[in-house]
This record gives structure tokens, sequence and C-alpha cells, in this order.
């Protein structure tokens, strides 16, 4: 196999291709679920566990091991169906997909080929003020594979100086859900690619059957593009680009395949039909397999399976078992929290909207956790470049925060300091606040007596607030907390201020 | 003093209850007539004498402490290469697999050891269990114990050999296309393929996976029952195993009768191509049943020859994807790990090395089989004439209780004498196949030696799924009557070894 080629190839501008091309997307979703034990045996499916620790015989593919399917598996699976709004199959089997890779130990992946356990559905998404409607074409169940790491020069299997596996995750219970062709995006492809991975990711999280966390991988998105001249109606050669795994990455990567891809129709070009790989850190994509060199998985119904036929009773009581339709929760969420229109749009935009539900969830008002939410912790999150729900703190702990400046005990500046402790691990906030002695002053003596030293220093400011002009007060709270360094709770410091001062 | 080795697994296991005999006494003997006769019979690949007679221990100790013992307690046992025994070598008769010790048991090992067996050693087999003349072994051919210049059937082929030899009284075969039956055959001695999901694959090395079936080999038809019972039975661990009580075996051997059974001779397993002598056994076998009370009539499955060629499509299309495990990354052979070589290029080379030339050659037949574009052509025809059999077998048992036929359509040929020849030798299987297909139930018993060439002639009988009991009456009521007429069992006409 020839190497390929280190050139960048030619971008065009994004305005140009769409000024001549129509964007067709396609997304592929793989979701590993939560649940306790893999797909077909009993080991746990913990992440970060240490390398095959989590193994035995059936996983491992051990000659004579034999797969039986997870019940709990096919509950998320019809569930996820359900809420996809898919037809869920009266019968369906297991599939061997055939090819050879050392981290698959079995050298055959079992999945579901052309009898998947739900079918057709539907999703609604609202990208920028507009309602795309994205067709489900299907959702399968599948096994995960092992993980290579391939050690030396390049970290790909060619060029690799040896190669390891870890098996951990071999087996572990996969959903792929596939898109219908998504047409009509224009220049918001990449936006509604993105929006349609973050609707998923909510919907999971929603359903509780995944962790979803992009950055471990329990979701990972292949995205195919392909490009027409507007006004045509066949589609044209798509590339599929693997493993695309964050929000970001998933915007970038569709907007990137639409610039090469233009470039090379525009003169006069071909795109190749082919796998591609993203590189997060260059932000391009570079060929991986051509339509020529692709497998031939020589499917077969897998026939140490029996079929999967859940009861019609079953799936209607896993309906019942659904969390409240997105639009529906997005709408009740609206109302509840009073939020202009656009407040609440930049919620959901930055992908905020169940964190600070749960933040609202655990104690604080809506508008204290969409300040925090969208201000400080979406700054560090872009500086970090994760998204906002990899942030090591949770809700809850959000919502702590937010509890201690009510109480007085620290101010808006120390709960950014707050912050830095959380993020950094060290703590629970109140850990932080003692850890780093962050508390504001509150022990009136001390405070009092700084108190007394500002309006000793400023008679004539003094003077004023004594006469009814309360505004003047800033003046004086600026002293103290400067004296104080900011330790302390400049709403209390006014109160003393006005008390000593006998204004109202 | 008896000769321990002559005894049947019931007689056995009885003298070690009323302790006339220890199990470690019986275990001893059997290692020594191993030793006597393996270098002429290879059966054996592996012999585990340690864990027998630690297990043979086992089972005297408990006796001593008044334990109740099971009804094979004691009783020595070969078991086919192909199933996995916790760190015993486990080869498939493959130089693939040399040196693999698996890290756990099949479950029929497992039920093997609870019911106190003392599992001897691993028996001889065609590579991956293809094959049927045990002579596609990488570990060289069994010879059939009635004349040492000739198969002894397989793909079990040392299982079957054993027990003839009298190197066990019983041994566990696995029966895809016929390799517990066509050994049985051809060996003089009894061999059962339970209902497909009767007994676990769990643990059996699968060449494929929907024809696979684990089942007993044994001198008497009551020893092949008992056995049954023991390894039979639902298992969690193997999604196809049935879960429902095993058909009454036991009882249905030592009830021996089949007065009142409506028999049917299938019309389409005979004529051309069979040998006369075993055409005449067979036809007296049925005339004894005439006799012992059953009615005989012939009945028609049309679609049965279309078998064998729709078995060498599904069987290679599923042992190419079982057979992919075989990669050199994680047990087994390795060959051209030099540091240097991909991945990719060390499995081709090991699989190259590891795998004999009639394993490629269902591999290549298997993955093209399936290939995208084929795929409807040929697996998908293959399960159509797969049902339409089925149905054949369930349209006869509207009529009939079992179904019979001549178990082979000739006795034990030479050694070499249709290694070149693969449609020869798959022709072997051309009786036995229909029931793996269809799933049901189907032995082969002794009804005499071919006056042709004097070799044994096993008699076939099919039964309905899950009603595997219906063998055993036949097998046990022609056994009876056949060592009367004989004045003993067939096994003692062998030659001395
Ligand atoms: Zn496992």
């Amino acid at each position: 196999m020839s190497t390929p080629a280190a050139t960048v190839p030619d971008l065009l501008d994004y305005d140009e291709v769409l000024e001549r091309f129509d964007p067709v997307l396609g997304l592929e979703v793989h979701v590993e679920l939560n649940t306790l034990t893999k797909m077909f045996c009993g080991c746990p499916t913990e992440f970060g566990a240490p390398p095959n620790s989590q193994v035995c015989p059936i996983c491992l593919g051990m000659p004579g091991s034999l797969p039986v399917v997870n019940g709990k598996a096919v509950e998320s699976a019809i569930r996820i169906g359900l809420a996809l709004g898919c037809d869920i199959a009266e019968w369906c089997r297991f599939a061997r997909k055939n090819y050879f890779y050392p981290d698959m130990p079995k050298n055959f992946q079992i999945s579901q080929y052309d009898e998947p356990i739900a079918i057709s559905g539907e999703v609604e998404l609202e990208v920028e003020g507009q309602t795309f409607k994205i067709g489900i074409e299907r959702a399968h169940m599948e096994e995960d594979t092992g993980k290579s790491t391939h050690v030396g020069v390049t970290g790909r299997i060619h060029g690799a100086e040896y190669s390891i596996v870890d098996y951990n995750r071999a087996g572990i219970p996969l959903i792929e859900i596939v898109t219908k062709p998504i047409e009509g995006t224009g220049a918001l492809a990449p936006q509604v690619a993105r929006a349609y991975v973050a609707h998923l990711r909510d919907l999971m999280r929603a359903l509780d059957v995944s962790d979803v966390r992009m950055e471990q991988g329990s979701l990972r998105c292949d995205a195919n593009v392909s490009l027409r001249p507007l006004g045509e109606t066949a589609y044209g050669l798509r590339t599929e680009t693997k493993n695309v795994n964050s929000l970001r990455s998933v915007e970038r990567a569709v907007r990137y395949e639409m610039c090469r891809q233009g470039a090379l129709l525009a003169a006069g070009g071909k795109v190749m039909q082919e796998t591609r790989h993203w590189h997060e850190d260059t932000g391009i994509t570079t060929p991986g397999r051509s339509k020529e060199q692709a497998e031939d998985y020589r499917y077969f119904p897998e026939p140490d399976l029996v079929p999967v036929a859940p009861s019609r009773k079953w799936v209607e009581e896993l309906g019942t078992t659904l969390p409240e339709p997105p639009a529906q929760h997005r709408k009740r969420l609206f109302e509840a929290w009073g939020f202009t229109e656009m407040e609440f749009r930049d919620v959901i935009g930055a992908g905020a909207l169940l964190l600070v539900e749960a933040t609202v969830a655990a104690g604080a008002t809506p508008a204290a956790a969409r300040k925090w939410w969208l201000g400080e912790l979406a700054r560090r999150a872009k500086e970090t470049e994760v998204e906002l729900d990899a942030l090591s703190i949770t809700p809850a702990q959000v919502a702590e925060i937010q509890a201690l400046v009510d109480a007085g005990k620290i101010n808006d500046k120390l709960a950014r300091e707050v912050f830095d402790g959380v993020l950094a691990g060290e703590g629970s906030p109140e850990e932080v606040v003692a850890a780093r002695g962050l508390a504001v002053v509150s022990d009136d003596s001390a405070l009092g007596a700084a108190v007394d030293r500002a309006i000793e220093a400023n008679p004539d400011v003094a003077e004023k607030i004594r006469g009814g002009k309360v505004a003047a007060a800033g003046a004086l709270i600026g002293a103290v907390m400067k004296e104080m360094r900011g330790q302390a709770d400049a709403g209390r410091v006014r109160e003393l201020i006005l008390e000593r001062l006998g204004a109202e | 003093m008896t000769d321990l080795t002559k005894l049947t697994a019931a007689e056995t296991a009885r003298l070690i209850r009323d302790g006339e005999v220890s199990a470690v006494d019986v275990a001893q003997a059997h290692f020594d007539r191993i030793a006597k006769v393996d270098d002429r019979i290879h059966a054996f690949l592996h012999l585990d004498t340690e864990g027998a007679l630690g297990a043979a221990r086992r089972v005297d100790e408990k006796r001593a402490a008044g334990e109740e013992l099971g009804p094979l307690a004691g009783v020595p046992l070969a078991l086919k290469d192909v199933l996995a025994m916790k760190d015993v070598p486990t080869t498939c008769g493959s130089k693939i697999l040399e040196g693999w010790r698996p890290p756990y048991d099949a479950t029929v090992v497992q039920r093997l050891r609870d019911a106190d067996l003392v599992i001897l050693g691993k028996t001889n087999m065609d590579e991956f269990a293809m094959g049927s003349s045990t002579e596609n072994s990488a570990y060289g051919p069994t010879r059939n114990p009635w004349d040492t210049d000739r198969i002894p059937g397989g793909s079990g082929g040392g299982s079957a050999a054993s027990v003839a030899a009298y190197q066990a009284p019983l041994a566990i075969g696995t029966d895809t296309g016929g390799s517990i039956r066509q050994p049985a055959a051809v060996t003089g001695t009894v061999g059962v393929k339970p209902t497909y999901g009767g007994v676990s694959r769990y643990g059996l090395v699968a060449f494929s996976s929907s024809l696979d079936q684990v089942g007993p080999c044994a001198r008497t038809v009551l020893d092949a029952a008992l056995l049954h019972s023991v390894i039979a039975g639902h298992d969690p661990f193997d999604s196809t195993s049935i879960d429902q009580p095993v058909p009454p075996v036991v009882e249905a051997a030592r009830a021996a009768d089949v007065r009142g059974l409506r028999v049917g001779v299938v019309k389409e397993l005979g004529g051309e191509g069979f040998q006369p002598g075993v055409e005449q056994r067979f036809n007296e076998a049925v005339a004894l049943l005439t006799e012992l009370g059953a009615e005989v009539v012939e009945v028609s499955c049309p679609h049965f020859v279309y078998g064998l060629p729709a078995y060498y499509l599904i069987a290679p299309s599923e042992c190419s994807s079982n057979l992919a495990r075989f990669d050199a990354m994680r047990y087994g052979l390795r060959v051209g790990d030099d540091g240097i070589r991909s991945a990719e290029e060390v499995m081709s080379l090991t699989r190259e090395a590891g795998f004999g030339a009639e394993v490629k050659r269902r591999i290549m037949i298997g993955a093209y089989a399936l290939s995208s574009g084929y795929y409807e052509a040929y697996y998908g025809q293959a399960q159509k004439v797969r049902t339409l059999i089925t149905r054949d077998f369930a349209r006869a048992f509207e009529q009939v209780d079992v179904l019979v036929s001549p178990t082979t359509p000739t006795t034990a040929f030479r050694i070499g004498e249709r290694v070149d020849d693969p449609l020869a030798m798959y022709k072997a299987d051309l009786c036995t196949i229909p029931s793996n297909l269809a799933g049901n139930a189907s032995a082969s018993f002794p009804c005499g030696l071919s006056p042709d060439d004097g070799l044994p002639v096993g008699l076939h009988v099919m039964a309905p799924v899950m009603a595997d009991d219906r063998l055993y009456r036949v097998g046990a009521a022609l056994e009876a009557a056949s060592v009367q007429r004989w004045g003993h069992p067939l096994l003692e006409e062998a030659p001395e070894l």
C-alpha cells in the first residue's frame, strides 16, 4: 500500500462552495451503552480499567466460546429506537461482519445487517431559527472492538514499530444510528451535523442509556459528505470521515470536507469514494481506504444466536419509559426559566441546556446557572478545547458555589477562584474554600473596624450619606473591600456603613 | 480376573459403586490398554494421566466416605479434541492450535466432571472436524481396529476407534455432517447425534455452528443413553440450546421395545452407489425390526439428495467465519513474527502454515459463497434447500415415528483411497447430512458385518427434534435381538489387537 502523500490539498472558499454546490450529509453515530456488562458476556464495562483486565473467553473470542445476548442492551436499543421515532422490528437477527483486524478477537464483528432492530425514524432540530427534519434510516445493535495502540513514528498501523491491543472494550454494546441522506441544509450543513450529534447526545443522556462522553469514545461519529452542483438531484460521490470525536470536530470536519471536495470539483476533478481520517490537531482529513480497497464483509446471519423477537407488549411498556421529547422539554424549560428567546437560544447553542437544568435542579436560580455555564465555564471550556460537559465540574457543584455566594460566604470574584480549585481537582467547593482560605470576612468586628476606618478617612462622603445620599456609599464600600483584599461580602459592608451612619 | 477394559460403562460403574473395583484400577487398566494398542490405532492425541487418575481417586474417596455415586461415576471416557478442557491441550487436529491450553472447560466437560467421569485424554480427528476418515488430522491418521489399513471414519475417528479398541468404554464425539454416526458405523459401535440444541455447544470449537452437535459414542446402546443423559440439557451459555427436559433416553434404552413403532425406510437413501453387502445387512435389520413388532413402510424424502451440495455450501461458509479467529494474535501457532513483518503478514503466514489442505479448501469455498454478489446464489439457495429438507422430515414424521437408512453407503475404505478425491470422500456423509441440516436427532447402531468384506455396517435411525428417546428404543431392541442372533456383541468378532 502506498503511503498517502503529505501534501495538504487545496480548499475552496466556503462561500464559493455554497455558490456552486449543494452539500448532502449522512451521519453514522455509534453510542456505547452504559449496561453494567458487555453485549455477549458477563464482563464489566467500566471505562479506564487496567488493559485486558475486563475480559473472558467469550469477549476474547476463545475457540469454543459462544455469545449470549445481553437483554438490557436490547432494552436500551428498543428505547433508543422509540425515542428516535423508529418502528421496532417484530423479529430481527444478528449478523456476522467478517474482516480481519488484530483488535477484533474473532475477526468478525457481531452486528446487524439487513434486519436491524429499529427502522425509519425522524428527529427534528432547530439551527439558527430554522427547523430541520433528519430522517433516521436505522438503529442497530453490535459489539465494540478492542482498542489498538500503534507504537512508533506515525501512530498508525502502517509504520508502527509494534502494536498493543486492549480488549477491555471488545464486546461493549454499541448502537449504531444511521441517518437517511440529509439534504437542504446549505450553508448550515456543518452546524446541522453538529446539532444532530448534540441532539443524539442529549437524547441518550435523557434516556440514561449511555455516558455519551465523546472524549472517551462512548459517542463516535462518522460523517459522510458529498457535494452536487446546485440544481442537480443525483448525489455526488461521497467520503466518509471516520471517528470524529467532538461536537466541534463534527462541524469542522464537515466544513473541511465541503471545502476540499469543492476545490476538487471546481477544478474539474473528481471526488474519490473513500474513507478519510480526521485530524483533530491540524483540522484536516487524510485518505483511508478507497472504494476499490473496501472490504467485502461477507455478512451472514449469526448462527450462534437466536433471533430477537421483542413482544409488542414489552415494546409498549418501554414506550412509557421514554423521557419527554426534546422539543417539549425545551418548551417547558423556556417557560419555567423566564429567559428571553435570545438568552434561551444561547443556552442551547452552548450545549448547556441539560447542564443548566441540572444546576437549577440542584438549587441555583436559572439566571445564576446560566451565568456560570455560559460565562466563566464556557470560557474555560474554550481555553482547554473541551466540551462544556467534559469539564470536571458537576452541575451540583456549580449550584453549591452559587449557594456560597448567596450565603455571603464568598463573592463572585472568589467564586472564580473556587471554580479554579474544583476544576483542578482540589475537591468540593467547600473544601476549596477552606483549603485556599477564600471565605469572605464575615466577622463583623474585623469588618466593623475596617468600616470605621473608612468612615474616618472619608468624612465628606460619610456626611453625604448621613444626609440621605445613600448612593455615595459606593465609595466607602470600595475602600473597605480594598482593605479586605476582596474577601468581604459587599452587601454586608454596605449594611454596616448605613447602620453606622444612621441611613436607610 | 476380569478384563476391566471389556466391561460396559454401566457394568463398570456398578462394580465401582459396589466397591468391587476401584476407579483408579479401572483408569489404570485403560491406560495400560492404550499403551498396548494405541501405537497401532493412534486414537489419542493427548493423555491426561494425572488428571484422570486424580478424578478416579476422588471417586474412590467419595465411595469410601459413603457418598452416593452417579450412574457413570468412575467410568473412563475419551474426549474428542475439539472440546475445550481447562489446562489440557486442545488442538482440533490442527497445527494452528498446537500448544493451546484452554483457560476454561466446555459445558460438556464440566458436566462430565460433575458426574465423576474420568477423562482419559483427547482423541484424534480430522482437522477442525472436516473430513470423513480422520486422515485430515495434522497429527497423522487414526486406524480402524477392524483392519488397521482402513479408516475409522471421521471426523471423530479417534473417539470411535478408542471405544472399538477397548481403550475407553465411552467417548464424546461431535457431529456436523455425520462425524459421530459414520465412524460408529464403520467401527461397529454406537454413535448418537442428539437433537441440535439438545447438548450445549459451549466450548465446542465451532466448525459449522448451525450444524455442530455433541453426542455420545459407546459400545452398547444403554451406555450411550447413560452418557447422553449426563451431557444433555439446557445451558444458558449456549443461546441455541433448547430449554426443555431431556428426552427419557435411558428409560427408552432399558425398555428396548419397538412394538407398534412406525418405521419409515427412506426410499432415496439406497440403491446406486450403495455397497450390496451394506444394503443386505440394512434390509436384514429392517426385517428384524418388523419381527420385533415395528410397522415398516417406505417413505419418500425427495429433497434429501440435495443435502450434500447444500451442506457443502453452508458448512464451509460458517467455517470460513468461525476459523477466522486463528490469526496468531492471541493463542496457538505464530509464524514469521520477526519484529519486521506486519501483523497482516504474520496472520497470513501462520494461516498458510497452520491449516491443512482440506481446511483451506473449505475456507475458500465458504468465503466465496458468502461474498457479495454470490451470497443469494450459494448460501441463500443452500438455506432454501435446508428448509425443503426440514419439510421432508416433517411430512415423513406425520406418517412414521422414525426413519431408517444405512448410515454409510460403504464400509470402511482404505487409508489413502479417497484423499485425492474430495467428492468421493464427501459422499460418505450422504445419509447422515439431512439430520444435521434439519437439526433432528439421529444415530447409528451396529447391524452386522458386510458379507462382501467382513466389515461393520451401521443402521441409521432418524427421529424428530427432541424425540431422541425413539433412537434408543430402536437401537436397544435391535441390539438385544442381534446379540441373541449372533451369540455375542458384534465387536467380539473384531481381530485381537
Ligand atoms: Zn467477556
